[in-house]
């Protein structure tokens, strides 16, 4: 695996990023410039029958998509269950799927550690934000931010935190896509972008919300479905023992360092480190400032905040993020047992190694390698249609957020001043869906060849120190003026964005420059740039005197009770 | 919702009590979760060897449990809140809404 030509998907980016940090976690998580196999119909027909199946689905959401409401948020008729499986299948992708399952399977605990990292924002988003989102907001989480402050310049702020954000996902995702069909299918690089940009329109541009949130759910079952089945597969061959898959996986590593050329003692202690920790937390800023980027920037990605408005009040609000945590949960104790279960059914096996003992394809096929070795050919093409139709998944709920930043912030309030209609804004989201199309397309291909292993760690980075302290500032903190949350937020952005050009995964992997010459050595800005957006929000408050600041403050306990009761709420029933 | 409303609402007793009750319960659960995860984070960067160490005669060591443990717990949190608030928060806050608009 090059160092220096890696893309990824959200775990493979911030693996990169590790690595290039000088960790030891090397193996694993990143799909690299995958190697084109041949062509498998049974994956291609699988992915065949998703698709069909969400067209049809699409067509249903598209007759009940009429209002810009159900464009945006399925006119709020999800349910919480619903929601917690679609909030789950926008987190689990493609990348936590293969690239923690080929981590564990390369370095055992490690990948464990990095997972629980994934996870532990969810609580963050339950205490503190999740049912007064719903409870302040209609479409977007600009509507919350801007709740009590000046309109356009907080609405100007949110929509560039979401678009920005959305981009660097979006990208990693596109060249994620195109990576994988290579591997999976068979198929060109180019045809995987295309096919991706033209599903995610169709299902956007005419099902909105619904259709988005119904091909998740579709997914999501079907990706935990495959998991669970893997795992269970797993363990039925060890007598449902971990003790047992454990302790045979280390002798089986011991066995190839032994292979390798180790000394016995040397063999016996690279076996073993499977079960401990490894070079994962190397450097104790670098793994509390990365921690800090998942754990808030889950409470700032746009696409999942959205979700929030799609079901009628609070109540389904927490329980859809107790679902979603329930099932982010399981599925990571689920790759933990397929990455271990790949040590054992597929490090073993020749038939999926190549002639220097590596995995075929790369070190991100492990549970691809291992879908076939407990499943045989039909199981394998089902798990890489699931992988492929998650990145279809993630891509469109991506899509209809930034299209509904577009639509609602920024034309139906800056330009328009909250006084257009509903169909003219249904208009726009659909031009600008179209318009989100055919760049995703054309930066998937700009990307290809490109080192984009940081830009989903910088996304959530960004969500973390732009789009989180604003919103928790404006929904918690009365003293929060409009001055403040746009200067906070924007400086909050700034930094991570250019924290993350000067740090070593962008200024040496990306960009060339000689190893050890980045400015900023540790793996994520976020401990730095949150800091920086928290602190210029409440300073650039504190010193606002403006009559707008005055007005602001007034507005806060008209806020604050409605954000506490749901009274006056959008979509809530009863009054 | 007018000005009267909104005065009527924050001056209601209920209103104090789910506000109060609400935020803190909220805090304490939130600094609960942040010292298990940098707890566990730190205890990697500082004593690897700890979760290194065999529980017994086999090969499985603490570091298994203690990160199903953080999981799990991250589950668990989430969903002490969520029953609290699905009952009696909401309790309150339906109070406060009969209360208020007769």
């Amino acid at each position: 695996m090059k160092s220096t030509t890696k893309f990824a998907l959200p775990i493979a980016a911030a693996m990169a990023a590790l690595i290039a940090a000088g960790s030891a976690f090397a193996a694993g998580g990143d799909l690299g410039q995958a190697e084109k196999q041949a062509t498998n119909w049974t994956a291609i027909s699988m992915f065949g029958i998703f698709v069909l199946f969400t067209l049809w689905i699409t067509k249903w959401a598209a007759a009940k998509t009429k209002s810009a409401a159900d464009f945006y948020t399925a006119g709020g008729g999800i349910t919480g269950f619903q929601n917690g499986l679609a909030i789950a299948g926008d987190y689990m992708s493609a990348a936590s799927f293969l690239g923690i399952s080929a981590a564990v399977m390369a370095s055992g605990f490690d990948g464990l550690i990095y997972s629980i990292g994934f996870l532990v924002g969810w609580p963050v988003v339950t205490f503190l934000l999740a049912e007064r989102l719903r409870n302040l907001g209609k479409f977007t989480f600009a509507d919350v931010a801007a709740f009590r402050f000046a309109q356009t310049p907080v609405r100007i702020f949110a929509a560039s935190g979401t678009l920005v954000v959305v981009a660097f996902y979006l990208i990693a995702q596109m060249v994620g896509a195109g990576q994988l069909i290579k591997l999976l299918f068979g198929l060109d690089y180019m045809y995987a972008v295309i096919i991706v940009g033209v599903l995610m329109m169709v299902y956007v541009l005419f099902g909105g919300m619904t259709a988005t949130t119904w091909v998740q759910i579709i997914k999501a079952i079907m990706l935990l479905g495959g998991a669970s089945f893997m795992a269970f597969m797993v363990m039925a061959q060890f007598g449902f023992s971990p003790e047992a898959l454990f302790a045979k996986s280390v002798e089986i590593k011991t066995a190839l360092a032994a292979k390798a050329g180790k000394s016995p003692e040397e063999a016996a202690k690279i076996g073993f480190s499977i079960m401990g920790p490894g070079g994962f937390v190397k450097d104790p800023i670098s793994a509390i400032s990365f921690g800090m980027a998942l754990m808030f920037g889950t409470a700032g990605l746009p696409h999942i905040l959205m979700r929030f408005f799609t079901v009628p009040n609070a109540k389904e609000a927490r329980k859809s993020v107790l679902w979603a945590t329930t099932w982010i949960g399981y599925f990571y104790i689920l790759t933990f047992i397929i990455g271990f279960g790949a040590i054992v059914f597929v490090l073993t096996n020749p038939q999926y190694l190549d002639a220097k003992g590596g995995l075929l394809g790369g070190s991100n096929m492990a549970a691809v390698h291992l879908a076939n070795a407990v499943g045989g050919n039909v199981f394998l093409g089902f798990i890489s249609a699931v992988a492929f139709a998650t990145i279809l998944a993630v891509v469109a709920g991506l899509t209809l957020s930034g299209a509904s930043a577009v639509s609602h912030d920024l034309y139906g309030t800056v330009i328009k001043g909250g006084k257009s209609d509903s169909a003219a804004e249904l208009k726009v989201s659909r031009i600008t869906t179209v318009c989100l199309g055919i760049v995703a397309v054309i930066l998937g291909i700009a990307f290809e060849k490109q080192n984009i292993a940081f830009m989903v760690s910088l996304a959530f980075a960004i969500a973390a120190s732009a789009n989180f302290p604003v919103l928790l500032m404006s929904v918690l903190w009365k003293g929060c003026t409009t001055r403040g949350a746009v200067i906070g937020g924007f400086l909050g952005l700034i930094s991570s964005v250019a924290l993350t050009v000067v740090s070593p995964a962008v200024w040496e992997a990306t960009l060339g420059n000689p190893k050890g010459s980045a400015w900023f050595p540790y793996t994520s800005p976020a401990l730095f740039s949150m800091t920086i957006g928290f602190v210029g929000i409440w300073l650039f408050s504190i010193l606002d005197t403006s009559k707008r600041a005055a007005q602001d403050k007034a507005g806060f306990l008209a806020q604050q009770v409605r954000s506490e009761t749901g009274i006056g709420a959008s979509g809530a029933s009863g009054h | 919702m007018d000005d009267d409303l909104t005065k009527r609402i924050a001056s209601h007793p209920k209103y104090q009590e789910l506000k109060a009750k609400r935020t803190s319960f909220g805090w304490w659960l939130t600094a609960a979760m942040l010292v298990v995860y940098y707890g566990f984070i730190l205890l990697i960067a500082f004593d690897k060897e700890l979760l290194a160490t065999r529980m017994g005669s086999g090969v499985t060591t603490w570091g298994m449990p203690i990160g199903l443990v953080v999981i799990v717990f991250t589950i668990l949190i989430t969903a002490v809140y969520v029953r609290r608030a699905n009952n009696e928060f909401d309790q309150l806050s339906d109070d406060i809404t009969k209360a208020v608009l007769k």
